[in-house]
């Protein structure tokens, strides 16, 4: 009854091209705008944003990136854990060594470095495919985390060989170290996550993006219709790296502080980041959302109902967790290979004829 | 000899033993590879879970005895009982054959005709879910496997006496080869022998290979699709089996067991997928080249210590060297040759 195109007369070429062509999803999109910006940092406390939203924000960023070379390029990598740590890397290391610049310029720069670490390693994806690739991604995982693990200049020669996020202030305020307030963290990164889906979205939709999923269905076919493999292939891990080294710096410097590398951006990261985007949906920036937001409240969730409420020892809500992830994923790709975002899709579909369905 | 060479060889020789271990888990891969395009990476988990339910059924352990006591508040661990080695070796084969059914009838049926990538992330899954189901039912305690057939036939620990002995005696340097390697080393080889034995010269080994080589003229020639991967699973299952004691009676049944599964991936990449003899030469390259590897250039102990990249290179080698060997030949050693067309 009011969620429908029609009657929603569009009059500019711009206009018929804009991202939500439907009004209703507009003023979904700018309520969401307005809600995230001006009503949580004033009802947020430390409990929700370290819990929930500061990871599912952070999450959301390096699902985007990911999602841009799976599900958009179709070019899978299981090496999203070793490119969060470049960028974490690269975020301390700009940190200490220029401390007068301001973070945001360097959670961006680091973006920037990862993109280009993560173009060397996908430069092989032209002669690698499939599998093959899969499994190559893995070498960047286990050589970068080595790499920063044993090589002191990355760590500036600390003893303990972990990294401390020093305090930096945005506008007066200081958004690492150990003062933060909530708010402020929450802010920033929520300022990087609308950044980083509004690029993403516009570029998916251009002309890059058409030339990755070109790749994606097939890429011999897309060669001959004139998609140049080469530039698509890089472009799509240079951009997904900028992405997801965003993610890393934000996920060292604002989340956690001090991050040791082989805990915090181990396989299992690249794991839980691949399955966010099977879960929400492969190629829907939507998706990734849905999906971060999903891992990241299902261990809460689980804490909350199996040792709050019902008093189980940790460690089985823990082994729950896994057969319970696991069996979603299995059941996912079975029901909806296109995750959460396909749902959203056929119930905006059902909302169009409802109330009268003939 | 002088006694650097002596090491250097001692180091090659484990790394051949040590490679013999991944190729015995790359062999799990290559079987369900080559008979249904799944590539499995619940494979490590299998091995993981393989052991614990054979450890867990050897000491009698309850399954799901922590989930039974949160829940009724009891407190049931043990039945009590001890049961011999082999006949739980039995037991475990069974449970491997309904988890081959289970994941084949609640699965993969369900993905048939799915891209090959699909298929790939629902293993990831059921890696996942194996993993937790495992610890729920053995719990996660790190468990101590001793294998024993009846004869006293144990699995050996420690190293080697009588191979030391005489490099002892030959050359005057002692020579340290774990024991329970030598034994690995020849179950794999019997294995493979089996395995191979298996698919050439009985009925079902046939099928199989029919299905590999193409599902559809199989299906025409009466073969059930489902039965043979079901078998394929199994065996699977079985290699999966044999792999877990292995690496079980090495290092304890814990959970670093299923991480085994990763290093047995640049072993595949580096024979082929679709190639058994292509996982055994791969497995020795990668054992042998990581060990070397570390010895020479991880702590320095070549060419005068020239290069000292600071030891733990073993977690990264055997990608990289994957990964420089795969951009020149994309489909590996013994790979089948890739035709793409539209």
């Amino acid at each position: 009854m009011f969620y429908r195109e029609a009657g929603d007369f569009k009059k500019t070429y711009s206009a018929d091209n804009q991202t939500f062509p439907i009004k209703i999803d507009r003023v979904g999109y700018y309520l969401a705008l307005v809600v995230a910006f001006l009503v949580i940092p004033f009802v947020i406390n430390d409990y929700w944003a370290n819990a929930i939203l500061l990871p599912f924000l952070i999450y959301s960023i390096a699902a985007i990136g990911l999602n841009i070379l799976v599900g958009y390029c179709g070019q899978v990598s299981l090496g999203t854990g070793g490119f969060m740590a470049v960028g974490a890397y690269a975020c301390y290391k700009l940190m200490t060594s220029f401390p007068d610049v301001n973070i945001f310029f360097h959670v961006l720069l680091s973006g920037g470095i990862t993109g280009f670490v993560c173009v060397i390693f996908g430069l092989p994806s032209l002669r690698i495919k499939g599998f093959y690739l899969a499994v190559a991604t893995l070498a960047a995982q286990f050589f970068l985390v080595w790499l920063f693990n044993r090589v002191p200049w990355f760590y500036n020669n600390s003893a303990s060989g972990q990294i401390n996020a020093p305090e930096r202030m945005v506008f007066g305020v200081p958004v690492t170290g150990p003062n933060t307030e909530a708010w402020a963290t929450y802010l920033f990164c929520l300022v990087f996550l609308v950044l980083s889906a509004l690029i993403a979205r516009n570029l998916t939709r251009g002309m890059a993006g058409r030339k990755w999923m070109a790749i994606r269905d097939m890429d011999i076919a897309a060669e001959i219709i004139g998609v140049n493999p080469l530039k698509a292939k890089i472009s799509a891990f240079g951009v997904s790296g900028f992405f997801v080294g965003i993610s890393g710096a934000l996920f060292f410097a604002l989340y956690l502080g001090a991050v040791e590398v082989g805990e915090a951006f181990g396989i299992t990261k690249s794991f839980l980041v691949l399955f966010m985007i099977i879960i929400g949906g492969l190629g829907s920036i939507f998706g990734s959302f849905a999906g971060a937001a999903f891992l990241v409240l299902l261990p809460v969730v689980l804490k909350v109902v199996g040792v709050d409420m019902l008093g189980w020892p940790t460690d089985i809500v823990a082994h729950l967790q896994l057969v319970i992830v696991g069996g979603l994923i299995i059941m996912f790709l079975i029901l909806e290979p296109h995750g959460l975002a396909q749902l959203w899709r056929v119930a905006k579909q059902k909302l169009r004829l409802w109330p009268f369905p003939h | 000899m002088s006694e650097q060479l002596v090491f250097a060889m001692e180091v090659f020789a484990n790394g051949l033993m040590s490679g013999v271990l991944y190729a015995l888990v790359a062999l799990g891969f290559v079987l369900i590879y080559k008979a249904s395009g799944i590539f499995n990476f619940a494979q490590g988990v299998m091995a993981l879970f393989a052991a614990m339910t054979l450890v867990g059924i050897q000491n009698g352990q309850v399954p799901f005895a922590h989930l039974i006591n949160a829940i009724f508040g009891t407190h049931v661990h043990s039945f009590g009982w001890n049961i011999s080695s082999a006949f739980a070796l039995i037991l475990t084969v069974g449970v491997m054959i309904l988890l081959a059914w289970a994941v084949q009838r609640f699965v993969f049926r369900h993905l048939v005709g799915q891209e090959p990538i699909i298929l790939f992330m629902a293993t990831i899954g059921l890696a996942y879910f194996l993993e937790g189901f495992a610890d729920l039912m053995w719990n996660s305690e790190i468990k101590t496997l001793t294998f024993c057939l009846p004869g006293e036939l144990c699995l050996p620990q420690g190293m080697n006496l009588a191979i030391d002995d005489a490099a002892y005696n030959a050359w005057g340097v002692g020579f340290f080869i774990d024991n329970l390697d030598i034994t690995a080393t020849l179950v794999a080889i019997v294995l493979v022998i089996a395995l191979v034995a298996f698919s050439q010269y009985t009925k079902q080994g046939r099928a199989m290979r029919a299905v590999a080589d193409d599902h559809q003229a199989a299906l025409s020639v009466g073969i059930s699709l489902n039965f043979i991967w079901v078998l394929v699973w199994s065996l699977a299952g079985f290699v999966a089996l044999v792999a877990g004691i292995m690496w079980g009676a090495k290092s304890g049944v814990q959970f670093s067991l299923s991480l085994i599964a990763l290093k047995a991936l640049p072993v595949l990449m580096l024979g082929g997928f679709t190639s058994i003899p292509g996982a055994i030469v791969g497995g020795l390259i990668i054992g042998v080249g990581e060990k070397m590897f570390e010895y020479c250039f991880g702590i320095g102990q070549c060419f005068g210590g020239v290069i000292n990249l600071g030891g733990a290179t073993e977690n990264w080698f055997a990608y990289v060297l994957a990964l420089v060997f795969l951009v020149f030949r994309p489909q590996g050693l013994f790979g089948e040759k890739i035709i793409e067309r539209v």
